[in-house]
């Protein structure tokens, strides 16, 4: 009975959280299908909105722009990430090893307009000094998503670096891989579902970032973020209506997709385990 | 971890460590310095605009440091009412995601366990949804003909609309709207590793629920507060989007002074004089979050 009387208010307050996440998140929806152009008030169901939405250009273009930046930056992510990683996790404490899980980790918290503007000061410098990047554009955000995606993937990577067992990997070194052979047969496969989600996770934030992207594009890559703040700078606007539904729709797909897959392979793999 | 891998990768191990630390060098370390630099030196006219620290002339070099805009930021109360500024709301929001945030992962920590991961999954999904969006949906929601005030009009709980959007209160419900996802998710990470047994032992011994709630779990639970907290403050202190969205002309961050100095005066020195003293701010919550990281990676080991 005290175990009920204890639980319950913390489980009305994570009711009561949930509604608060999800809420303006639906009535968002709702008014995506709003008829009337003034997005408060409510005119009749229509999805004319969608339509403008695919209508404009600058719209579709800072869209596909975002998904570039996204796939390359996530990709790269992966590959400092897992490395750092692997550093982290594998290698003997040394100074070189703190420094570079100290710099390794310092995105996580540090403030955007911090990144950002030291980010564009570097590329300005060098553009000076080596005559490269010539101009910011998507190069630039590129590597500046890269870096800080790099941090959560070696978050993600190194959490399940360290619940590996080491002698799967010191077998196959005893009978004759080399290290290379190892980490790629032996120790990706065993990563992988952490590199996917490291991937993921980089793909979304990607996607949505906008101070650190502001900062370091050009004239000529324009992301997603930088189109919706700038046209809700001026003012509510319900095409934004229709772009936020399908993004929530979009994620929450995929996050769900994920989320069955692995626990439907949790589940394949349990009852050996047990 | 036992074994010092002296027979693996022993050329590959320069690669391993190198390409990421020469990456993080030069795109993480170095622009701090660069920073520092363009801090001290003088706003010019020109492109760039500033001054170069270094002149050569009669065969000596001159290196010129110029406090000044260090100076200008201390004199001038503006400066200094939006550091406060963003402090002070840093510290509200935190709070009001531990409030909200403890207890919700408490109750996914104490849910049977093959549900945890779905709650967690319904907390963390917002933030995977863009951040714009979120702070986008709360102008809807505030703005004087938005929904709350119609409801409550419609309610005849009041007369006329209550002016939310552009006001302090809007920004704090923004951040801790979209920073409370941060929150939960250290939080819950220490709490589902409570030890039971612990709970059970002080509730044998005859301690109240509240009672092993202050003496037990919360103090074992520290270390996902202090990370959830810092996770929390420290890019709050630089936000710049959701007062710019939600806030009005009085709520002053620091952040969007920095963003106005930069892109709208174009005063590169003051700017990058402003981001120094931030992260001198944030020197203290920072370290805090890295003892943590390297404390919960060592217990792991």
């Amino acid at each position: 009975m005290s175990r009920l009387s204890k639980m319950s208010f913390s489980t009305i307050m994570l009711w009561a959280g949930m509604f608060f996440l999800y809420a303006p998140m639906l009535i968002l929806v709702i008014y995506s299908f709003n008829e009337s152009k003034l997005v408060t008030v409510w005119g009749g169901f229509s999805p004319k909105w969608y339509g403008e939405l695919f209508r404009d250009q600058q719209i579709l273009d800072a869209v596909w722009t975002s998904l570039k930046v996204a796939f390359f930056a996530s990709t790269m992510a992966v590959v400092l990430g897992t490395m750092a990683a692997f550093v982290m996790t594998r290698f003997k404490r040394s100074w070189g090893k703190l420094t570079l899980s100290n710099m390794i980790t310092a995105p996580l918290v540090m403030p955007e307009v911090i990144t950002g503007l030291s980010l564009l000061l570097l590329f300005i410098h060098m553009a000076d000094f080596l005559g490269w990047p010539k101009e910011r554009g998507m190069l630039t955000v590129w590597i500046a998503h890269s870096t800080f995606c790099a941090s959560y993937v070696a978050v993600v990577v190194s959490a399940r670096l360290r619940e590996l067992d080491l002698s799967i990997e010191e077998a196959a070194q005893d009978l004759g891989a080399t290290p290379l052979k190892t980490f790629f047969h032996i120790t990706v496969p065993m990563i992988s579902p952490s590199l996917a989600a490291g991937w993921l996770l980089s793909f979304s934030l990607s996607l949505d970032d906008l101070v650190i992207a502001s900062f370091t594009s050009g004239p000529g890559a324009t992301t997603l973020p930088m189109v919706v703040f700038s046209s809700v700078r001026m003012g509510v606007s319900p095409k934004i209506n229709a772009l936020a539904t399908l993004i929530i729709l979009t994620v929450s797909l995929i996050a769900f997709i994920c989320w069955y897959l692995a626990r439907r392979s949790e589940r394949k793999n349990l009852p050996p385990a047990m | 971890m036992k074994r010092p891998l002296k027979f693996r990768l022993p050329k590959g191990q320069y690669w391993t460590i190198g390409l990421p630390y020469f990456w993080l060098l030069l795109f993480f370390a170095l622009p701090f310095a660069i920073v520092l630099k363009i801090s001290l030196s003088t706003a010019a006219i020109s492109i760039p605009p500033y001054e170069s620290l270094m002149t050569y002339a009669d065969e000596s070099i001159q290196i010129m440091l110029n406090l000044g805009n260090y100076l200008l930021i201390f004199d001038d109360s503006l400066y200094v009412q939006a550091y406060l500024g963003s402090l002070k709301m840093a510290f509200i929001t935190t709070l009001g995601c531990l409030l909200i945030g403890y207890p919700m992962a408490y109750a996914i920590a104490r849910a049977p366990k093959k549900h945890q991961g779905l709650l967690i999954l319904l907390v963390m999904l917002p933030s995977w949804t863009s951040f714009l969006i979120r702070v986008y949906a709360w102008m809807g929601l505030l703005s004087n003909n938005g929904v709350i005030n119609n409801f409550l009009m419609w309610l005849g709980v009041i007369s006329e609309p209550i002016q939310m959007l552009n006001t302090n209160f809007a920004v704090y419900i923004g951040i801790i709207y979209t920073y409370l996802p941060f929150m939960i998710l250290p939080l819950y990470a220490t709490l589902s590793q409570l030890d039971g047994s612990l709970l059970e032992a002080a509730s044998d011994l005859g301690s109240r629920s509240l009672n092993t709630f202050w003496k037990v779990t919360l103090p074992l639970s520290k270390g996902g507060v202090i990370a959830g907290s810092m996770l929390v403050f420290i890019p709050v202190v630089g936000e710049f989007v959701i007062p710019e969205l939600l806030g009005g002309p009085d709520s002053l961050m620091i952040g969007k002074v920095l963003w106005q100095e930069f892109f709208n005066n174009r005063d590169w020195p003051v700017a990058s004089a402003l981001a120094i003293i931030m992260l001198g701010l944030l020197i203290i919550p920072i370290t805090l979050f890295h003892r943590y990281q390297a404390k919960s990676m060592e217990s792991d080991l």
